[in-house]
């Protein structure tokens, strides 16, 4: 017991005893809410704190509302008995306006429509910030287009070394394992209605055409898209690039062209590499799993593409690098101060640029249907 | 818990309680060693300055007292536990009984003001909700601040608000012992000012010893009751600001009679 109670008539006199400290705080509330209850018809109270022999913050806080509880209800609370070097802390406490204290709001019907409301915003957002930024871009490019000396060079080798050249090793595994796992699953199923040498013709356009492009600009989202976002914002989060704008350097001219930049030079080559890679590990899985010797392999794959095939896979990458760069550039100026932001701006660059990806895809497809290649 | 007196010697004649005892500590980066066997004791209930040129080593011993630098010969006894024989549960015991100021406030980013300063307690004590929102605002009001900023989230804070949060989260345990990292740097005098007024304050009624490491002149003037002087790995001054100024060795001289050194600054603990 670190509070004993003793009752007569309409007077109620407390005696404190033990440490009324951090350790304690638990029980300590428990006893004080207990004893703030107990107010059959009494008057006045009298709070003897001469027993205890340790008090802190979390003590004097209890003791304070247990003054205060007794006084709401109207009773005559008095404390007594507290040691001389107690007595600025319990001033101190007794300031203390706890009421205050914010509790949040229970969640209602209104604010879940509210939170919808606001992530179409933020959407709404994001697009005209991916559409400033492509503005801007172009503004920016045309003035170096004009005053070629000022291109970052060495900047945006140094980019193309991390995304492109560090990337090709794990860009080239990907590839060929997929280009292996479509040749498998064709064979698999072709062979069925005897169209095993089909699979040569559903490879090269699929990897050609689609895959290679997409299968690439998914793993540069998520190994440099990512990259982007987090340095330029905990770039923001250090007013480093307040800092750049404050010496008359534009931001977009030394931190973001010479990464996008890097992208839609990189991501066409490694786009290339990968579609090769994909047709070398289709090749092999159709000579040792389904018997197609590679010089079959070889004219069959002349007869079925065409260099359209190959162009349409190459035309689509550098937008889709640009739309990567662009969209990892703005949700890394999109940090606010937290490492919590951070993260998520991280997140929502992989993801919205691996969907936008997709979407352009789809956008291309239409247009080439229609222009009939 | 049980606090007894851990040593009674002490230099000053008085018979004042060490909570923490650094010995022939060495301390250093690669080549470089920051703290050449320094010795330093902090007595119960006083205010050290820790002074020393930039670079110096004073966060250096701040660090390695804490356990944040590892040290490579030397002990370190916090109330009168040695850190390096300590295991785990007498480490995190100790722990709870010292609360640290770091210099750029180290608040957790993506907390609210009033979670990081719940969160020491939430983390070792169970208590109520309620008690938790009761005792958050009690911190912050003892810091100079209102239960206005609870929600803010620390990048939405003034420099001065993200120090008094930071103290009211190092105190939110409270610990017997601070450690303050430059607590007035980045503030304007004025409120640099009120800094030192709220340790002093603060240090009286909490019954608090603080540890801090500072620059700033008025601060070592108005609020500490004994000053330490770091300078090449070692302490080579220690005593009261008048000791200090009577000092003739250079660099004291330097430093508490240059051109920054204002001397009538009267201390705020005697007023």
């Amino acid at each position: 017991m670190l509070l004993d109670g003793k009752a007569e008539g309409e007077r109620l006199t407390l005696a404190a005893t033990g440490a009324w400290v951090a350790q304690n705080a638990r029980r300590l509330e428990g006893e004080i809410d207990g004893m703030a209850r107990r107010n059959g018809g009494i008057k006045r109270v009298d709070i003897d704190m001469a027993g205890i022999q340790r008090l802190d913050t979390f003590g004097a806080w209890l003791l304070e509302r247990l003054v205060r509880s007794f006084t709401a209800q109207g009773v005559k609370a008095e404390v007594t008995g507290l040691a001389e070097k107690y007595r600025a802390l319990m001033d101190e406490v007794r300031g203390v306006k706890a009421d205050e204290a914010p509790h949040k709001e229970p969640g209602t019907l209104t604010s879940a429509f509210a939170s919808v409301g606001l992530a179409m915003v933020l959407v709404g957002g994001t697009i005209s910030s991916i559409i400033n930024l492509i503005g801007a871009l172009v503004v920016a490019f045309l003035r170096m287009a004009s005053r070629p000396r000022s291109f970052r060079l060495t900047s945006m080798v140094h980019q193309l070394d991390n995304v492109a050249w560090r990337a090709v090793p794990i860009i080239l595994l990907i590839t060929f394992l997929i280009g292996c796992i479509i040749a498998q699953q064709g064979l698999f199923h072709f062979r069925k209605f005897g169209a095993d040498v089909y699979v040569v013709d559903m490879v090269g356009i699929l990897v050609l055409r689609e895959l290679g492009v997409l299968i690439v600009c998914i793993m540069v989202a998520g190994r440099s898209g990512s990259a982007y976002t987090a340095e330029l914002g905990s770039m923001k989060m250090r007013e480093e690039i307040d800092a750049l704008r404050t010496m008359g350097f534009d931001p977009i001219e030394v931190l973001i062209l010479p990464r996008i930049m890097a992208l839609i030079i990189g991501v066409p080559i490694l786009t290339f590499l990968g579609s090769m890679a994909a047709l070398y590990g289709g090749g092999l899985v159709c000579w040792l799993y389904g018997g197609i010797d590679p010089d079959i392999f070889l004219s069959r794959l002349k007869e079925s593409i065409s260099l359209n095939t190959f162009q349409v896979g190459m035309i689509k990458a550098p937008f889709m690098a640009l739309i990567v760069g662009v969209v990892a550039c703005v949700e890394g100026l999109a940090v606010k101060g937290s490492a919590e932001s951070l993260g998520l701006q991280t997140t929502a660059s992989v993801v919205e640029s691996i969907f936008l990806v997709i979407v352009l895809d789809g956008m291309f497809a239409i247009f080439f249907a229609s222009i009939g290649m | 818990m049980a606090l007894e007196p851990i040593s009674q010697a002490n230099g000053n004649g008085g018979a004042k309680e060490v909570i923490i005892e650094v010995s022939d500590v060495v301390a250093g980066f690669g080549d470089h060693l920051v703290l050449n066997h320094i010795n330093l004791n902090v007595h119960r209930g006083e205010v050290l300055g820790f002074v020393g040129g930039s670079g110096a080593g004073k966060s250096v011993l701040m660090r390695t007292i804490i356990g944040l630098v590892p040290k490579r010969e030397g002990s370190i006894k916090a109330f009168g536990v040695d850190m390096d024989a300590a295991d785990d549960h007498e480490r995190q015991a100790v722990e709870r009984r010292w609360g640290i100021l770091f210099q750029q406030g180290a608040l957790f980013s993506s907390l609210t003001v009033k979670e990081n300063i719940e969160f020491p307690v939430r983390e070792y004590l169970n208590l109520s909700q309620r008690l938790l929102d009761e005792l958050a605002v009690a911190k912050l009001e003892m810091v100079g601040l209102d239960a206005s900023v609870c929600d803010k989230f620390p990048s939405e804070l003034s420099g001065g608000m993200t120090k008094r949060v930071a103290l009211a989260r190092a105190l939110a345990l409270d610990p017997e012992i601070v450690f303050l990292d430059e607590p007035t740097s980045g503030l304007d005098p004025i409120g640099a000012g009120d800094f030192d007024t709220l340790i002093a304050t603060l240090q009286r009624t909490l019954g608090l010893t603080v540890f801090m490491v500072t620059h700033d002149l008025d601060s070592l003037h108005t609020v500490c009751d004994r000053i330490a002087v770091l300078a090449d790995g070692k302490v080579i001054a220690d005593g009261t600001m008048e000791t200090m100024l009577a000092s003739k060795h250079p660099w004291l001289q330097a430093y508490f009679h240059g051109k920054r050194a204002r001397l009538d600054a009267s201390p705020l603990k005697s007023r």
